[in-house]
């Protein structure tokens, strides 16, 4: 049998199959459908310093192969995560990292300090990308500059695994990839949605309340490889990998182009049970073409 | 019972008028304890326009057979596409999803209000309160009489009345203009709604003037049906929340509905 474990830097996963933050929930949702313990981790949802009640309805758009979303970072904050959602999750045996987002580098900072505390959360994955709120989120992500500083004070409290989800609405990944490793990222994470719109004729009135939202789904696949191409190829950190992922063969892909771990996303709005067909096809992948490990096969775009 | 994703055979497809499709469905898994208002979200194959799965009312289910029956309106490419299956295919569907309407404990007489396909949902409530023993009225709206399907169904479980836009059949109008609005609403303990949002509204106006406890089932587009993608969310006292898991049903006072 092929093995699927692998190491991100310090996190040793038991497969390469993480669940992408905001696609999951917080794991116990899926409880009825799988074992969530045969994943290599899950992400959970998006968490801020303080609640958030998010956008208003409509906050979906379904467009060819894929689906808009202006969520907006809906969750209870940070202490209410860690009083009445932790206790929940420390029965499952994989790793589980929160997905920290804020509007100012004090809130991410307060934020991480206090998902610090917790033993059974291994990581924070930085999140530096959301396209649906105000202030923050992107802006953080879309410039050097800003980048780093909230990488740089984030990763001077948070002492675990800190991974970084990079917003693909730039105009050149592989510099914020390289100004948030220069800060101390352990990992980065791509591709977070792509800012987009859509518009109902009939109407003349856009779909979403929020006028633009992020487009998720296999019509941003080819965009989320370029991207993770180009990043894999230009820091020396591990490379988790998502944009679209709908099947084993998809996050072959990925790993070709250079992840060494994928996160599967919308995917899961479709098939609850879709992780477990994509990490029994990865193995079947592994053995059809003789490789004894995943790591063989990562990074080994045949140019 | 438990959330389950499945592969249902579809039994028969029975077309009941020019765009409405009764499909039979049976489960590998027996059925347990389905509850009036849940809903099934159902894969849309051979479609390309259809990236999401479409969720609809169970519409009945049949314990000693193992099956669910599931009214599709076909309205776009995803529901014509369903209203289109064969016997013998199969469709992967996840059930059951979401909190259903509630069967009062006293005995009591009921007004289900239905407009369009929302009727779909009342069909089992129906069912159910009328084997509860409690007093049934069914109250069926739709632009025309041609668009008014299974009332000799509903007919079973309760009195039923009519109305459509062009005078069809029944009363001309909305629901609203029905006279069981008129004095005799007063006489109703419970009012249960699913259809357009406009005319939950109009029903809804009716409860909270008379303060007769009242139960809508929302229709919010949705990416998942349980619960994660946050998409469906209405704004409730509580702050926003989610149909598929928190609903479809709400009670009324839970809803807080901009006019």
């Amino acid at each position: 049998m092929a093995e699927l474990n692998i190491e991100i830097a310090g996190l040793r996963l038991k497969n390469p199959v993480l669940t992408a933050s905001g696609t999951f929930g917080y794991g116990t949702e899926f409880d009825d459908f799988i074992e969530i313990n045969t994943l290599g981790g899950i992400i959970v949802k998006g968490t801020t310093l303080h609640p958030r009640q998010g956008n208003a309805y409509p906050r979906m758009a379904e467009t060819p192969s894929g689906m808009l979303n202006a969520v907006g970072l809906q969750n209870g904050g940070v202490k209410y995560f860690c009083e009445h959602i932790y206790p929940k999750l420390i029965g499952y045996h994989t790793h589980i990292l929160v997905n920290v987002s804020g509007s100012t580098v004090e809130e991410y900072i307060a934020c991480a300090e206090q998902i610090n505390d917790l033993e059974y959360i291994t990581g924070i994955e930085l999140n530096i990308s959301c396209p649906n709120v105000k202030e923050g989120g992107m802006a953080f992500g879309t410039s050097c500059p800003a980048a780093e500083s909230v990488v740089d004070a984030v990763r001077r409290v948070y002492k675990k695994h800190l991974m970084v989800k990079l917003s693909p609405n730039v105009t050149d990944i592989a510099e914020i990839a390289k100004s948030v490793e220069g800060k101390g990222a352990d990992s980065i994470s791509l591709i977070n949605t792509i800012l987009a719109m859509a518009i109902h004729a009939e109407s003349r009135k856009p779909v979403l309340s929020t006028i633009t939202g992020g487009l998720s789904g296999p019509a941003i696949k080819p965009i989320a490889l370029r991207m993770v191409w180009q990043v894999a190829n230009a820091v020396k950190v591990p490379v988790i990998g998502m944009g679209g992922i709908m099947n084993a063969t998809d996050a072959i892909e990925f790993f070709l182009a250079g992840a060494s771990a994928v996160q599967v996303g919308t995917a899961n709005f479709i098939d609850p049970t879709i992780t477990q067909h994509i990490i029994a096809g990865i193995e079947d992948y592994l053995e059809r073409h003789k490789f004894n490990s995943i790591k063989d096969i990562i990074g080994c775009l045949q140019l | 019972m438990k959330k389950t994703v499945q592969d249902l055979l579809v039994i028969s497809n029975r077309r009941l008028n020019k765009d409405h499709a009764l499909l039979v469905l049976k489960s590998e898994i027996p059925l347990d304890g389905i509850v009036p208002g849940q809903f099934a979200n159902i894969l849309v194959e051979n479609s390309q326009k259809t990236f999401l799965r479409r969720p609809f009312s169970i519409y009945q289910v049949d314990y000693t057979c193992n099956t669910i029956s599931i009214l599709i309106k076909a309205i776009g490419e995803g529901t014509k596409c369903l209203s289109d299956s064969i016997a013998g295919q199969k469709l992967s569907v996840i059930f059951p999803l979401g909190k259903g309407f509630s069967i009062p404990e006293k005995k009591s007489k009921a007004l289900l209000v239905g407009g369009g396909v929302g009727v779909a949902a009342l069909m089992i409530l129906a069912s159910d309160l009328h084997k509860a023993g409690h007093q049934v009225e069914i109250l069926l709206g739709a632009r025309s009489a041609s668009d008014l399907v299974e009332l000799d169904v509903f007919s079973k479980y309760g009195q039923v009345h009519t109305t459509t836009e062009d005078g069809t059949l029944g009363t001309r109008g909305f629901v609203t203009n029905h006279p069981v609005f008129g004095e005799d609403i007063r006489s109703f303990d419970k009012i249960y709604t699913c259809g357009p949002e406009p005319m939950m509204k109009a029903v809804s106006k009716f409860a909270t003037t008379y303060k007769i406890p009242c139960e809508v089932s929302l229709e919010n587009t949705m990416a998942c049906g349980y619960g994660v993608c946050l998409c469906c969310v209405t704004q409730t006292t509580d702050g926003h929340k989610c149909v598929c898991t928190e609903g479809p049903v709400f009670d009324l006072n839970r809803l807080k509905w901009q006019n």
